[in-house]
């Protein structure tokens, strides 16, 4: 197969960057979308050019870091399918492929379709946890958990945080991302210790890092590679209004020994 | 902004309810005593008030909200967006806007006429608004661009209603399908409701 | 010749641990806050590590190559979780699952290490749960369980097929608590290039950001090596397209001691390459095994004939396919394990009967579980794995059966470590993957996950504070000390003569190269002339990649190509060693098969008298590794030949 390929190059975070056309041919309709850019590299770097950076590791669709976003969609034309898993059998002989960065504010340009996501880190810094130390904790089966809330949670756990929802969002928001999180732990009793403190830090600390809010278009639903559904976000709205009107001021409790 | 879109969508039921006594054919007798009704009673008198600030409140959260938005991605892309989005909840801004204006006008031709800032046409009490619509509507431009606006208002509310649930964070999977009907039925009989009076008065009076 | 003593307690195997921690010396709250560790990497075994010191008070610095700790490649792992919990009251215990570990592992494993890993699996359950890992769980409440990879028991914990995953981002959420409390730093996009030895002891390390290309020091008073396995040395793995060798091979350079590379591992059921540009190699759950047959056509006529796609596997007629596990092993069938189902696809394919467009496949076919169970009751089982496979070939599994073909997967070799997970380096410890201690010669399913866990939360905590309390005294290491600056250096010449190169292949281009030697001669079955061309082909490779690779980009910015070509320089290393250990060990045993030690009908021959010892190597600069032993004795399971006939 062969393909026009339009790819975005910023040679680092300052530079302006720009739309660069590259053409591709003998592609193998079983080939790997990366497997196709890597096959563009390979020719670049025979002719002394600087081959095309992009984020990719486990290449099984797990990890999330992969992050193209792929004629106008992230992740590419495939429902529930990382950039990885996505194969060049998906497009049409002779097609022309935009291949762009997340774009976002809170996520800037490493290198031409590289960004960084370490907002999604301090997210969960804020608050994505369990306060449990390793050691002292109860049997496992201390605690009995209903199936439906366990797989509840399973479903919201899946998020890989490869932030495709901020990428489709038209207002690059994180809501899907953070109440992925939210749910995953308020769903469970052990999660539900903390859930007040939770939500209200993990909101404010994704408001404060400049993504934008939620004006439920959903197309966060539409382009989740692990099918997150919007569902999360109403919970994650319902638990933060609870702890808004609710939860008790946190008193500061000095001690001494 | 999602409550007080709720505040409006129950407004804009009784308004249409109201509106809607336009279509007795009881010479704006039906119509007036409602119309009296409202601008006479305490309660409505002070939810005047609060619709007034729900207005604010809705208009002001909108415009924060999307300037917000605009900023949360400085570059944009290259290629057009391709992702299935809930029907026209990119446009809630736009159309958000398009009835913003429908509204300065609607406050000119009745609100301001009526607390007396502008002069009432000739021979139109400032309080009879039957024949005030009556006038209006008999201007084809004007029937066409109320029409316009209403069918914008239609596509806000059609995602408007079912996404004020979502945010306040009623989103439950026996349920969000109905809302979503409701959704959709209400934008209908709304904007329909509004939109069958100036065509009555164009074609069958 | 280095003495090997792993130091385990001189108690009867039970006590050992609770011994252990009885006598170990503890380190005060308040030094802990003067004492600085660094723990390279961030999956399983790094990140659960880290977050565990970071708990205690310790001042950790954390590194991974990744955007995030939570990319790392145990997120990858599918099945399942071992803990010997017995919640199915199924006759699981402790003992019962050491005596698994070590009988899979064909006994090659210390006896010490792995009984402390079966005890406290249970308790790795309990914090995970505490975490909020969602396992699976019956309509009761409570955790639900599954028997995984042919053992007797039910003790695998599993959270759909993405266990890796909850399990790592517990691991990451507890590692994120602590970054938010300042008793760990993050440093991400970071390659560790180089371990700085001072005074005999491990000091520090230096990294290169991956993002500006600048080269940092950092010392610590203990550096925890978390780095995984080594298993791209094959070019085509499972592994991740970063998962590297570097820091354990930088290690290893600096007097760590590298034992048994050549115990690697082939799992059955992956998908088969399909082309040149392949980059990647998929696996498929092993839990397909339990309904699917795996055959091949029994003529060869027949094969030539589906490679061309002449005829569809379905028009094979029964009588014509040859399910050649069930002949060759009809007790355990399909099911047995992982090292014995690849070799003997490969003996298969080798002989002319593979299928698929390269004839390196065999058909696992789904065709009669599907008449006995229906589809539906094979969706339920199978549904997302079919559903990936289609993804990936195109091919719909419900319809035709799937090919599979084995690839590499893990990694049992790694550095030698002792009881307390320390390599012969004073304060250089290694854990999970990146060390050998637990898994022979071949790792059991839903082990490697439990054994990272168990280094990183129960046993590494214990342990380094044995080490640490005698540096108390010690101040923060400077990192203007000469050991420092000279390691700098060297880094420094090492990247400028990759990038000055000026050759015309690309890094690519010798990582394939070297594959393809690693997989053809040190792959799943060996022989001694083909380790010996091995040697030599290894030899011109590195030469060839010494004049010839080509790197464009500079070197202080963001250059993918120069980290890849720092990596396959140090796995061409490796290879070399790998294949030098595996011509030493003059047996099979576990995922070493030597076509010279097998049995009349072709199955391993282990060698109990002459090689029940860890190989150890010592890097000897420009002449030959020296290999150092570590005798195994096996009081409480006596070794026995496995067979699955």
């Amino acid at each position: 197969m062969i393909f026009t390929l339009k790819i975005w190059r910023q040679k680092n975070a300052s530079d302006n960057g720009g739309l660069v056309t590259y053409k591709v041919d003998d592609i193998s309709p079983d080939s790997s979308f990366f497997e196709m850019l890597d096959s563009l590299n390979q020719q670049l770097i025979a002719r002394g050019e600087d081959p095309v950076a992009f984020d990719h590791d486990c290449r099984e669709g797990i990890c999330g870091t992969c992050s193209l976003y792929i004629n106008g969609r992230p992740h590419g034309p495939l429902k529930g399918t990382t950039t990885c898993q996505l194969h060049m059998r998906s497009f049409r002989n002779g097609e022309t492929i935009f291949v762009e960065p997340w774009r976002c504010g809170a996520f800037p340009v490493v290198k031409d379709l590289i960004v960084d996501r370490s907002a999604f880190d301090r997210i969960i810094q804020a608050g994505g946890y369990v306060s449990v130390n390793s050691g002292g904790i109860p049997d496992a089966n201390t605690l009995p958990v209903p199936k439906p809330a366990a797989d509840a949670a399973f479903d919201a756990a899946a998020c890989i945080g490869c932030g495709a929802c901020v990428a489709s969002c038209p207002n690059a928001s994180a809501m899907l991302f953070v109440a992925a999180k939210v749910s995953h732990l308020a769903l469970l009793p052990q999660g539900r210790v903390e859930a007040e403190r939770r939500v209200q830090n993990m909101v404010a600390t994704m408001d404060s890092l400049g993504f934008g809010g939620c004006s439920n278009t959903y197309a966060c639903e539409a382009e989740c590679p692990k099918e997150i559904t919007i569902a999360n976000i109403a919970r994650m709205n319902r638990e933060f209004l609870a702890a808004k009107l609710f939860a008790e001021k946190e008193k500061q409790v000095s001690f001494s020994l | 902004m999602a409550l007080a879109g709720l505040f409006l969508v129950v407004f804009l039921l009784v308004h249409l309810g109201i509106n809607l006594m336009l279509l007795v054919d009881d010479g704006g007798h039906s119509f007036s005593v409602a119309a009296n009704f409202m601008a006479t009673n305490p309660v409505i008198r002070i939810m005047e008030v609060v619709l007034f600030g729900g207005f604010l409140l809705h208009m002001v959260f909108g415009v924060l909200v999307s300037i917000r938005n605009r900023f949360s991605r400085p570059v944009r892309y290259q290629h057009r967006s391709a992702t299935e989005t809930s029907p026209f909840s990119r446009y809630m801004f736009h159309s958000g806007i398009i009835v913003f204006i429908f509204l300065v006008l609607h406050f000119i031709d009745f609100y301001c006429i009526k607390i007396g800032l502008v002069a009432p046409p000739e021979g139109i009490d400032r309080h009879d608004f039957y024949h005030r619509t009556i006038v209006l509507f008999s201007d084809k431009g004007y029937a066409g661009i109320y029409l316009a606006c209403f069918l914008f208002l239609g596509i806000h509310l059609n995602h408007a209603f079912q996404a004020a649930f979502q945010t306040i964070g009623l989103n439950h999977n026996k349920y969000v399908e109905t809302i979503k009907t409701a959704s959709t039925l209400y934008a209908i009989v709304v904007a329909g409701g509004f939109m069958v009076i100036p065509v009555w008065f164009m074609f069958f009076r | 010749m280095i003495n090997l003593n792993a130091g385990s307690p001189r108690v009867p195997l039970a006590e050992q641990w609770s011994s252990y921690k009885a006598g170990c010396k503890l380190v005060n709250p308040n030094n802990k806050r003067k004492l600085d560790i660094i723990v390279v990497g961030t999956g399983l075994a790094g990140a659960s590590a880290a977050a565990t010191l970071g708990q205690l008070g310790y001042n950790v610095k954390s590194f991974c190559y990744q955007d995030t700790p939570r990319r790392a490649h145990s997120i990858a792992a599918q099945g399942g979780i071992n803990a010997a919990k017995n919640y199915q009251n199924d006759g699981d215990n402790i003992f019962r699952l050491f005596y698994d570990t070590i009988k899979g592992g064909d006994y090659r494993a210390r006896e010490s290490n792995v009984y402390r890993l079966a005890s406290i699996s249970p308790d790795i359950i309990d914090l995970c749960v505490a975490q909020g890992v969602p396992f699976a769980r019956e309509y009761g409440g409570l955790l639900a369980n599954r028997s995984f990879g042919g053992t007797q028991v039910s003790r695998t914990f599993y959270a759909r097929g993405q266990t890796g995953q909850q399990l790592l981002i517990g691991a990451y959420s507890a590692l994120s608590r602590q970054i938010a409390e300042g008793t760990v730093r993050l440093y991400n996009r970071r390659d560790v290039l180089d371990i700085v030895v001072i005074d005999g002891k491990a000091r520090g390390i230096i990294a290169r950001n991956l993002v500006t290309g600048e080269i940092e020091r950092h010392s610590a008073h203990a550096v925890v090596l978390a780095s995984g396995g080594y298993g791209n040395v094959f070019y085509l793995s499972t592994n991740a397209m970063g998962s590297n060798v570097t820091p354990a091979w930088s290690a290893y350079k600096k007097g760590a001691l590298f034992a048994n590379p050549c115990f690697t591992q082939i799992h059955p059921t992956c998908i088969p390459v399909h082309g040149e540009f392949q980059s990647k190699l998929t696996l498929m759950s092993e839990s397909l095994r339990n309904d699917g047959r795996i055959w091949v056509p029994a003529e060869k006529a027949d094969a030539e004939k589906l490679r061309k796609r002449e005829i569809t596997p379905e028009q094979v007629h029964e009588s014509k396919r040859d399910y050649y596990l069930e002949r060759r092993y009809p007790a355990f069938g399909n099911l047995v394990p992982r090292d014995v189902a690849s070799r003997a696809a490969k003996e298969r394919c080798d002989a002319g009967y593979g299928v698929g467009s390269t004839g390196l496949a065999v058909y696992l076919d789904f065709g009669d579980a599907i008449k006995r169970l229906g589809v539906e009751a094979i969706s339920a089982r199978y549904g997302n794995l079919f559903q990936m496979y289609e993804q990936i070939t195109a091919d719909n599994p419900y319809k035709t059966p799937m090919m599979i073909y084995p690839a590499v997967h893990y990694t049992m070799g790694g550095l030698w470590v002792d009881y307390e997970l320390m390599t012969n380096v004073p304060g250089l410890f290694a854990i999970g993957e990146c060390n050998f201690s637990d898994h022979g010669a071949n790792r059991l399913g839903a082990s490697a996950l439990m054994q990272g866990l168990a280094d990183g939360y129960f046993v590494l905590p214990y342990t380094i504070s044995g080490y640490l309390s005698n540096e108390i005294h010690t101040p923060q290491i400077q990192t203007t000390l000469p050991e420092f600056h000279t390691a700098v250096r060297e880094v420094g010449d090492r990247l400028a003569k990759l990038k000055n190169t000026g050759g015309k292949q690309s890094v690519d281009h010798f990582h394939k190269q070297l594959g393809k030697i690693m997989w053809e001669y040190c792959g799943m079955s060996r022989n001694e002339a083909g380790l010996q061309t091995a040697i030599g082909l290894i030899s011109d490779l590195k030469e060839e990649f010494a004049s010839d690779v080509r790197i464009p980009g500079g070197l202080k910015e963001y250059n993918p190509e120069l980290e890849k070509a720092w990596r396959v320089q140090d796995f061409i290393e490796l290879g070399d060693l790998m294949v030098r250990d595996a011509l030493q060990r003059k047996e099979s045993c576990g995922g070493h098969f030597r076509e010279e030690y097998q049995t009349s009908d072709g199955e391993a021959l282990r060698n109990d008298d002459g090689f029940s010892f860890v190989g150890a190597w010592e890097y000897k600069g420009g002449s030959a590794p020296e290999l150092h032993k570590e005798e195994l004795r096996f009081e409480a399971v006596k070794p026995s030949q496995r067979s699955y006939k």
